[in-house]
């Protein structure tokens, strides 16, 4: 990894850029005009002081992926005067990304995303200073997110929001009272695209809902059924899914396992779906379908990313200056019929298991097993876990149940909750890739029944295309 | 057709030819690798008509170079930038394509060799001159271009571009950005849209008015076990379940009152399908069967009436598609007309949802929707070169992979027939005005924008200036301002007032561009530039207003008025 290096450039450029006195006199004259003068809609108690552009410079901004969006943002944040900024993302450049990542160029690709952004900003933009880090958000600790003042995600993956979104709640101090301490507050703007739809969405800790509140947002992930693409394949996605999943392990072609972005394995995978296909007499299997499937590609387009960016720096400014009321706190935005967003206030959700710091109570069977409440922690769409290990508190002390790594757990699966010493209304702690944190649950079994009884809460769904 | 092989001897086949050579690769170049992501969205043709286009920018404003930031990206073929303006230090604080070295350098020059840095396939050139100077020394130089894009004009030049573009037929984008707000204006004579590619498509199943092929193969199919049932398409059964609803002589005690289930309200659906779910019963489905479930939930959404919606409709009456102009287009909508005046629908699109079934009953299925499909392009082919040969269009070919498009999307055909933005600029906003009288209410705070944003350009052209642009000028230009707005809403004859606090907020903007309000527009023009030049899904019809103070935004047509 090259955190290190980047490192060794914050410190080095810290020392010549940065600062608010080497400005030319006219550079932020523009942003000044909305700075520097009350407008009729401007916040009760806005100062339109000089001293609002100086905090933009020293504000400590996060920016979250270095990817279609977080080009986008760096490049309009530091127009605006954001000097203090940083970027984390632990990918490399690809071809397939200079048709909306404007800041790499064929030459760079392979290199760190967030290190090339980084660079290119702070050689364009006079005073822009962008530290980079080529890094998982994930080797970062509270001590690094707790010392930035807004967070700006733009990721393609839910599970790093999560992450993400779970570190900054953890982070929240409270008084005596149970109330939010003001400073310990970080606001996470949050964008995401897929083709021609986007979102834009402020979060903040106590005001408005989270990530995990509206996790349903997020469209489900399509599978198809095994006994579907092993035995009655009716669609080209059925072949390919079938080499993959199943052939690509029977016949080991390469003996290691699939890699989307070695064109070989593309390929091997694109001739036996069409095989497959002809077998049937299913059309439509290319090649372009067969990576898409097999890499789970999502279409992107530079315009998109750039108004869903745009949106969100100009929340980012708002925050930081205060000069007009932040987004309360949802924006849909679709131009594939038209130019249209949609401008909401989702709801928090009373029982979220993020902001809601309150603990969670889950409702079994009595007769329940391990086994079922790992199921469950993974289905159910409240929670969406992806591999959580099972930690039992009994009597003040805690025994691992279950944890993927630890083989000699798994026979436990099949154990009931009761006789792995969970009474009744006991307590499990839970760690999973999707918090930094360990959640906290208390079981509780009824007498009569199987399986899952009423765990499904009050549920507002919102749906992801309400657009029209 | 595929015979209904049984599928053992399918996969012991499979087994077998394993190991014969694999098919060859196609090849994946360079330019397919960088642009994949886009190429899913519009395809290889539509990334053709992108890299085969012209596009013009009038000054490389920051919202301006944000434009054509993502058209270079995608790799529209080339551009050309016409500014005459010089750089100047505030020009370098928001403009993404200037940098310190460009101060004093001319604009149109500097922004082409950075934007040029984005995408080594595109070619640009800077012409540093003023557009009405360019068009006083040729009068056509803008007749070539794929679409014209304008940012920063005055009224006077924006009616003068206007103009000409309408008169010359050439798309014009025109693009306004100042403090919060975001001006969009599409201006095209007359577009007609093929693959629209809408969020979601009614299915075209023709369960009401099924075609004699989709009968003779229902008919030869037999149900007659739970086995059966659950390896046949939900379509099937669905289908079934209605000859046999609909057929008097079957003794059921289902009161038929003549109406097909496709046509029935909702009550009366619902009956149906209570009868649906004892026809299934009939056949063997045990109600706790997944397919039993399939059946039903289709049932839902399949049992819709096969109609012509209104957008195609008003595209058979329009009288280019009755005397077809020399365009594919409308030569395709004459013979789509002369189609459904024969057979009173439209042509099969030969597309089915998945099913849950076996391969080869869901195949044979999807062969006889396809089939027909083909012969109904087939015929619209035919018609299509026989109205050519009439009306002694031989210069245009029409071949078969233009009418099966053609069909497959006729269901989704769109049109925009603009209005010129000079004749928007010369006339009383009547709509506007009017929604505005109706409500007082907050909620049409961008059409109110829209009315200030237009007093701007009044005030520009009566002033030469914009208001506020120093600090000191704020206070005496919101009463220059409010002066003029209230003079163009005289002339408007308008019963509205000027609203006080949203002119004191365009004065307080003193024409300033925002780096994200510039990007935001930026992103929504240039998509609807690739738009018009793909043809491929819907463009702006006509006017976006954003407002990113409220984070919110309009969409509304600027019309003629009637009076």
């Amino acid at each position: 990894m090259a955190t290190m290096d980047s490192d060794d450039n914050n410190s080095s450029s810290s020392l010549h850029g940065g600062s608010v006195g080497a400005n030319p006199p006219d550079r932020f004259g523009h942003l000044r005009r909305v700075l520097e003068r009350v407008g009729p809609f401007s916040p009760e108690g806005y100062e339109a002081t000089p001293d609002i552009l100086k905090f933009i410079h020293s504000c400590k901004v996060l920016v979250v992926g270095a990817g279609g969006l977080g080009c986008e943002l760096v490049k309009n944040l530091a127009l605006m005067g954001f000097q203090n900024m940083h970027i984390i993302d632990m990918d490399t450049i690809d071809l397939s990304n200079l048709n909306r990542q404007f800041l790499f160029r064929i030459g760079d690709v392979g290199q760190s995303k967030a290190e090339v952004a980084a660079a290119f900003i702070n050689k364009r933009v006079q005073s822009a200073n962008v530290t980079a880090y080529y890094s998982r958000i994930e080797d970062h600790d509270e001590d690094f997110y707790s010392s930035f003042h807004i967070i700006v995600c733009g990721l393609d993956s839910i599970v790093a929001r999560r992450w993400l979104n779970n570190m900054v709640f953890s982070l929240l101090r409270y008084d005596d009272d149970g109330a939010v301490e003001p400073d310990s507050v970080i606001p996470i703007v949050d964008g995401g695209t897929e083709g021609f739809k986007g979102n834009a969405r402020v979060i903040c800790p106590g005001q408005t809902p989270c990530i995990e509140c509206n996790l349903d947002l997020f469209p489900p992930q399509i599978n198809y059924p095994l006994c579907t693409l092993a035995s009655k394949p009716r669609l080209p996605e059925h072949c390919i899914e079938y080499v993959r999943l199943i052939q690509w392990g029977e016949e080991k072609p390469f003996e290691v396992p699939i890699d989307g972005d070695d064109p070989a394995h593309i390929n091997w995978i694109y001739e036996k779906a069409v095989e497959r296909a002809s077998l049937y007499g299913i059309q439509g299997v290319t090649y372009r379908l067969t990576q898409g499937v097999v890499k789970h590609i999502i279409p992107a387009v530079a315009s998109t990313n750039a108004v869903i960016a745009a949106a969100c720096a100009t929340e980012v400014l708002k925050i930081a200056s205060s000069c007009c009321t932040p987004m309360d706190n949802f924006m849909n935005f679709s131009d594939s019929d038209g130019i249209y967003t949609y401008t909401y206030k989702a709801e928090r959700r009373e029982d979220c298991m993020a902001c809601s710091n309150v603990p969670k109570v889950l409702e079994f069977a009595g007769e329940v097993r391990l086994g079922e409440v790992i199921e469950f922690l993974q289905e159910s769409p409240t929670f969406q876990m992806k591999h959580p290990a099972v930690i039992a508190s009994v009597g003040g002390r805690s025994k691992t149940l279950y944890m993927a790594m630890m083989s000699a757990t798994h026979s436990n699966l099949e154990q009931k909750m009761k006789d792995l010493g969970i009474a009744d209304r006991g307590e499990i702690v839970v760690s999973d890739a999707t918090t930094p944190a360990a959640r906290t649950f208390i079981l509780q079994y009824k007498e009569a029944g199987a399986g899952v009884i009423n765990n499904g809460t009050a549920e507002t769904k919102i749906s992801n295309n309400n657009s029209s | 057709m595929f015979g209904l092989l049984p599928l053992s001897t399918m996969m012991g086949f499979k087994m077998m030819v394993s190991a014969s050579p694999s098919p060859r690769s196609p090849e994946i170049t360079e330019k397919t690798k960088k642009y994949d992501r886009q190429l899913r969205l519009w395809g290889d043709h539509g990334q053709s008509r992108l890299e085969k286009s012209h596009v013009c920018l009038i000054n490389s404003s920051a919202t301006g170079t944000e434009i054509l930031k993502s058209l270079v990206l995608p790799g529209v073929g080339s551009f050309t930038i016409v500014d005459g303006y010089k750089v100047t230090q505030e020009d370098i604080g928001i403009n993404f394509f200037l940098d310190q070295d460009s101060l004093g350098k001319s604009r149109a020059e500097y922004t082409t060799k950075l934007l040029l840095e984005l995408n080594t396939d595109v070619n640009g050139e800077a012409i540093e001159e003023h557009p009405e100077m360019l068009l006083k020394q040729n009068p056509n130089f803008f007749n070539h271009f794929s679409v014209v894009i304008g940012c920063q004009l005055d009224e006077k030049t924006l009616v003068t571009i206007s103009q000409v573009l309408w008169e010359s037929q050439v798309p014009f984008v025109y693009v306004n950005c100042i403090g919060f707000l975001g001006w969009v204006r599409v201006q095209v004579n007359e577009l007609a849209i093929i693959e629209s590619h809408p969020d979601s498509t009614i299915q075209d199943l023709r369960l009401d008015v099924p075609f004699p092929e989709l009968i003779a193969y229902m008919d030869a199919l037999t149900i007659n076990s739970r086995e059966v049932a659950q390896k046949t398409p939900w379509l099937v059964l669905l289908f079934k379940a209605i000859q046999k609803f609909s057929t008097p002589s079957t003794g059921d005690s289902m009161d038929t009152t003549g109406c097909h289930p496709c046509h029935m309200k909702s009550q009366e659906k619902q009956e149906f399908k209570k009868y649906l779910k004892q026809y299934l019963c009939e056949v063997g489905l045990k109600d706790t069967d997944e397919e039993f479930d399939e059946v039903v939930k289709a049932a839902n959404s399949a049992l819709s009436p096969s109609m012509i919606n209104s957008n195609v409709q008003a595209l058979l009456d329009d009288p280019k598609s009755t005397k077809p102009e020399k365009t594919k287009f409308w030569v395709m909508c004459g013979a789509l007309r002369e189609f459904v005046a024969n057979n009173g629908q439209l042509p099969v699109r030969g597309v089915l949802p998945d099913m849950m079934a076996d391969s080869d009953r869901y195949i044979n299925l999807q062969s006889v929707y396809r089939e027909k499909a083909s012969k109904d392009a087939e015929d619209i082919l035919g018609r299509s070169q026989q109205l050519l040969k009439q009306a002694g269009l031989q210069g245009l070919t029409i071949v078969e992979e233009d009418v099966k498009l053609f069909c497959k999307e006729c269901q989704n055909l769109r049109l925009i027939r603009g209005y010129p933005m000079y004749e928007e600029i010369n006339s009383v906003p009547v709509e506007i005005l009017q929604e505005l009288a109706q409500n007082t209410e907050d909620s049409d705070q961008e059409m109110m924008y829209y009315l200030l944003l237009r007093g701007l350009l009044r005030f520009q052209g009566d002033y030469h200036t914009y208001p506020g642009l120093l600090d000191r000028d704020v206070e005496p230009d919101i009463n220059r301002f409010k002066g003029t707005f209230t003079k163009l809403l005289n002339d408007w004859n308008a019963t509205i007032s000027a609203k006080e606090d949203c002119i004191h907020e365009l004065c307080r903007y003193g024409a300033c561009e925002l780096p994200s309000v510039a990007a935001f527009i930026g992103g929504c023009a240039a998509q609807e530039v690739i738009k018009i030049i793909t043809k491929q899904y819907v463009p702006l019809d006509n006017t976006f207003i954003y407002n990113a103070m409220q984070s919110t935004s309009s969409s509304f047509k600027m019309t003629r008025a009637n009076s």
